[in-house]
């Protein structure tokens, strides 16, 4: 019945919207494994995942940490300061090294984008891109998506606003193209020196809608999704303060009401509290925050049972 | 073949569990509570397995991922369970479904029942209540059809097709 083609996961752009929903529909069957007495099915036993993360990261290497070790995968974690990348290694080098190790699937964190792409063609190994750069982040896209499903029961016909650091996320990137393939609208906000050229472009044409000001993408939105202001990643000062950007673009109750009032509140961390949104809301009833990182397990869970499972098949 | 079960279990280990290996037996299960019931015997617990992330054969013939949901809401820990499968052929099945409820619990007994017993086990398990036992060749299905699936009830012996 369902169906998935491709051997890695580099990004949604790529993905059909059917072997979306494969996705969506495989993960709510491996929800119920994480609230087992006993959180493990030996699936993926005598499978090795490898999660090569070089940017750091805690919720997103943990969670495919887990999702490994639910399957009875072995999962091996190496991060940035531990690597031979310090050494001058290049990312290819050390791919190369490790897939000679036979890992069955071989996750990546990576700031340069298009770099899970790069070593996909290049290892034996399945790829899964867990973030390149403003690229794409497909898990997250697929955990959000899965977390609409929850609270909202469909995702067609929906207006989403995705607000923020637009320009440096592809956690944006990501949610436009699953968003927009599942039948939502999606509404970008951020300051102009947040936007980048050709986002209306992104996604399925004329699904997505440009701002410059957070009100528009907020009135009658179904979901509100927020961004972080990745510091990390500017260089220069492409916003005069915290301060100005969250009486600006923050996200608190009053702004919140020019949404639909069962409209829920999403954000895929880590937060800045009291700058891109304030505690009352990401604490409040509306916010799916904590959800969405529980879904994240399960998502990754069918991610790697999609890709880990593909090669042995016949 | 309802009343059978309810005889497997003595009285001191009641209430007992009765479940279901999906998507056959757990219609089954369903069906033996209910007649259960009618027949005056106490409602036992009763839930469902999913076996398909236990398989040993689990990857051959991927990507067809149809994962249903385990349902056992009472703990079964300690408890005398039935296992009801629709047809019982090499026992790989029923070791799996063994499986899960090991991750669910250690329940005092595990019983097994199946309504079409087709013979040509590759593992050491027997059953302890049958509806019929049937010899075959490993080149014939059983199919078991039930008006659950919108299908009459019925036990389908056919030679596959090569």
């Amino acid at each position: 019945m369902s169906t998935f083609g491709p051997r890695h996961l580099l990004g949604i752009e790529p993905l059909t919207r059917a072997e979306i929903e494969t996705v969506l529909e495989l993960s709510g069957r491996f929800l119920e494994i994480n609230e087992r007495p006993i959180k493990k099915v030996p699936t993926l036993r005598g499978k090795t995942v490898i999660n090569l993360f070089l940017e750091p990261s805690t919720r997103t290497r943990t969670s495919f940490e887990i999702a490994a070790k639910r399957l009875s995968a072995d999962a091996v974690n190496i991060s940035g300061s531990a690597s031979s990348t310090v050494k001058g290694e290049t990312l290819l080098d050390t791919a190369r090294n490790l897939d000679a190790m036979s890992p069955d699937v071989v996750v990546v964190r990576h700031a340069q984008a298009g770099a899970a792409e790069m070593l996909a063609g290049r290892l034996r190994a399945a790829v899964v891109n867990a973030g390149d750069g403003a690229h794409e982040h497909p898990t997250q896209a697929l955990l959000d998506c899965s977390t609409i499903l929850a609270h909202k029961q469909r995702i067609a016909g929906l207006e989403v606003a995705i607000c923020g650091d637009i320009r440096h996320s592809r956690v944006a990137r990501s949610n436009i193209w699953a968003l927009t393939k599942l039948g939502a609208r999606v509404r970008l906000a951020a300051p102009r020196t947040l936007l980048a050229p050709g986002l209306a472009e992104l996604g399925v044409p004329g699904a997505v809608a440009v701002h410059d000001r957070i009100e528009p993408a907020l009135e009658g939105a179904d979901v509100v999704m927020m961004l972080r202001i990745q510091k990390e990643r500017m260089s220069g000062a492409l916003f005069p303060d915290t301060r100005e950007y969250s009486r600006t673009f923050g996200l608190n109750l009053a702004r919140l009401s020019l949404a639909k009032p069962d409209a829920i509140v999403m954000h895929p961390g880590p937060l800045n509290r009291g700058v891109e949104i304030d505690s009352a809301v990401a604490d409040g009833p509306r916010a799916v925050i904590l959800d969405q990182v529980g879904r994240g397990v399960a998502v990754r869970m069918a991610v790697l049972y999609l890709l880990a499972g593909g090669e042995t098949a016949e | 073949m309802a009343l059978e079960i309810a005889e497997l279990v003595p009285a001191d280990e009641r209430p007992f569990y009765i479940v279901g290996v999906r998507t056959g037996g757990a219609y089954l299960a369903q069906r033996i509570v209910g007649l259960l019931v009618d027949a005056g015997e106490p409602r036992p617990f009763s839930g469902a397995v999913d076996i398909t992330l236990y398989r040993d054969d689990v990857f051959r013939g991927l990507p067809k991922p149809e994962i249903g949901p385990t349902d056992l809401v009472e703990p079964i820990d300690g408890r005398t369970i039935v296992l009801v499968d629709d047809v019982l052929y090499t026992g790989r099945t029923i070791r799996a479904a063994m499986d899960v409820l090991a991750d669910y619990g250690r329940p005092s007994a595990v019983k097994l029942a199946a309504l079409v017993d087709r013979g040509r086990r590759e593992l050491p398990i027997q059953p302890d209540v049958v509806g019929v036992t049937v010899e075959t060749n490993a080149a014939q299905s059983v199919r078991v059809m039930l008006a659950e699936r919108s299908e009459p009830d019925r036990v389908v012996l056919r030679e596959r097709r090569s």
